[in-house]
């Protein structure tokens, strides 16, 4: 292509592939620069000598941050919540979705429904009946008030029916011929024909269960009760000191604060990292249906 | 025939029983619950029992001292954040566009498109070491160039700077990936009749490709409107410190201040029932939008 190229384009090119991999570095940067100091030793951090590169490397925040009783706890409540959580999202998912994907002349009270849950994207009753309604219902300091209220994730199921929709109508009227179920007919057709589109909506809840932060900072009166993120919450951004205990301090000292911070957030960061992978795969397509969604 | 038809549909009533159970408790209930905005909340009545006193919660936010500021910082912020939020995109997916070199292009989306999966609770320890006046890299750098330290996090002037800054670079990469599906939906006839006529690439992009891009650009702005009094509390809650409230309080975190530490729920409810409501009507007039200037549809 560079055949007939003008001197200007090959400026254009060159400066176009410079701007787009700087663009990567922005992204890139801070994380590495996180990641160094979290490998590095509290000496050559506070000196400032840490840039995008370890320096007298060390896995000792990583040793202290591992060794830390509430970084762990909070840290299984965070997988067990997505473990719990997933499954019944995705199970609710694929249940309203259905009903909700046929054609008003198959399902007559579909409209009433849609309304039903469109209703609650346009308006809502805000922060405090939110947490009053789950305080009535016991859910607080329950690791339940994670799962549950949370649990129809609306613009998924919008996500779904849309595909559901785009599958052809032939297979599924061949079963019912055959004296298919609705049941059967959604269990053993729609979901192995949208595997893809499941697999997305899996991750997507994987990743939105892992980052959830508020809920547990709200909704959990016992901090040992929350989720790694809700920890964070308190130990990074917020700097809530009563949650450090008297060994805390003596460890700090060796350690250093921002050494243990950065390494915080990287054991938090590896789980996403992990998944990244999948999600990249199946995304692209996600949001592109999803852009009707808004 | 009424009756058959019933049967035939009890399935489906069945399936969704199970999600509707829960949006009834968890969605209506608090909907209805907004009327605490209207009573003196006492906690053993119960959001409905409470006794009423009218617009005196309303009253009290009017006489509150920085409900206005408040308000502004949400709107300006919010606004600069769709302002950015889709220009940075758009630029960055006509970049991309221009890129031939798959390895280059597919490793860039990589990158970029990765921060919008972290949480702002990692973010945050992120910028705020980052971003540190005396400690932070980004202030290295800037003493390096011979400029002066910047306090990102911690001075009114420049704290929603930093905010609409580090939305940016969360999002634009993600951001970008409905303009790139649009690229590719672009008819490629164009471009060659462009050229035919004569047009160079800075002409085709110009002509064809912008034009090609500006349904979904509309689409998507259209579509932000709706969040014009959400100007993100997870990230401004997670970077903000009393010295910057002045500048970045927004409507959600008064709301969490009033609600969940002063615990004034009838007043908290009251500046939620505000938002809500102008929220809803934002809602209704860019899906109003949107289906009427595109062929876009919930469901």
């Amino acid at each position: 292509m560079f055949r007939k190229a003008t001197m200007g384009r090959k400026v254009f090119v060159i400066s176009n592939y410079a701007i787009l991999i700087g663009a990567a570095l922005i992204c890139l940067l801070p994380i590495i620069n996180i990641l160094a100091i979290s490998f590095s030793s509290s000496s050559a951090v506070g000196s400032g000598r840490v840039q995008f590169w370890p320096v007298e490397f060390t896995l000792k925040s990583y040793a202290f941050v591992l060794e830390k009783p509430e970084f762990m706890t909070s840290f299984i409540i965070a997988v067990k919540r997505v473990l719990a959580g997933v499954p019944i999202n995705m199970l609710l998912t694929i249940l309203i979705a259905y009903p909700l994907s046929k054609e008003k002349q198959q399902f007559s009270w579909r409209g009433v429904y849609v309304w039903f849950f469109v209703i609650t994207m346009l308006f809502s009753g805000g922060l405090i009946p939110w947490y009053l309604t789950i305080k009535a219902t016991g859910l607080i300091d329950s690791f339940w008030a994670l799962i549950i209220p949370g649990a129809v994730p609306i613009f998924n199921v919008i996500l779904l029916l849309n595909f559901f929709r785009s599958l052809p109508k032939e297979i599924e009227e061949a079963a019912f011929m055959d004296g298919a179920t609705q049941w059967k007919v959604l269990w053993k057709i729609f979901v192995p024909l949208s595997a893809p589109a499941i697999a997305t909506l899996v991750l997507f809840c994987i990743v939105t269960h892992w980052n959830s932060w508020f809920e547990g900072l709200i909704l959990m009166n016992d901090p040992s009760h929350y989720p790694l993120q809700s920890y964070l919450q308190t130990v990074i951004v917020n700097r809530d000191m009563s949650l450090a205990t008297s060994t805390d301090w003596k460890a700090l000292a060796l350690v250093s604060d921002r050494t243990t911070k950065a390494a915080q957030v990287f054991v938090a960061t590896v789980p996403v990292l992990c998944v990244y992978p999948f999600l990249q795969k199946y995304f692209t397509e996600g949001i592109v249906m999803g852009s009707v969604k808004g | 025939m009424e009756n058959r038809r019933f049967l035939r549909e009890i399935p489906f009533h069945l399936m969704l029983l199970p999600g509707i159970l829960i949006v009834l408790v968890y969605n209506y209930i608090p909907m209805a619950g907004i009327v605490v905005a209207f009573k003196r909340f006492v906690p053993s009545k119960g959001m409905f029992g409470s006794p009423w006193i009218g617009w005196d919660n309303f009253q009290y936010l009017l006489n509150m001292p920085d409900i206005y500021q408040v308000l502004w910082n949400t709107i300006y912020i919010s606004l600069m954040k769709i302002i950015a939020g889709v220009i940075a995109p758009v630029l960055f997916a006509l970049l991309l566009n221009e890129a031939r070199n798959r390895l280059v292009k597919r490793s860039v989306q990589t990158i970029v498109y990765f921060p919008h999966f972290l949480s702002w609770i990692i973010l945050g320890g992120i910028f705020i070491d980052i971003l540190s006046p005396s400690t932070g890299i980004v202030n290295h750098f800037l003493t390096w160039l011979g400029l002066e330290p910047i306090y990102f996090l911690g001075h009114n002037s420049w704290f929603p700077v930093t905010l609409v800054g580090s939305e940016v670079w969360k999002g634009f990469g993600y951001g970008s990936i409905v303009y790139l599906a649009a690229l590719t939906g672009i008819n490629p006839t164009l471009y060659e009749a462009a050229v035919m006529d004569g047009a160079g690439r800075w002409k085709q992009t110009l002509h064809v490709t912008l034009p090609g891009l500006i349904p979904m650009i509309m689409l998507m702005t259209i579509l932000s409107l709706g969040n014009v009094l959400n100007a993100g509390f997870d990230q401004v809650f997670n970077l903000y410190s009393p010295q910057v409230y002045q500048s970045g309080d927004i409507i959600d975190t008064l709301v969490y201040r009033i609600g969940m530490q002063d615990a004034q729920y009838g007043v908290a409810t009251a500046v939620g029932l505000f938002k809500s409501a102008v929220s809803f009507l934002f809602i209704g007039i860019s899906y109003g939008l949107a289906t009427r200037y595109s062929d876009y549809r919930i469901f």
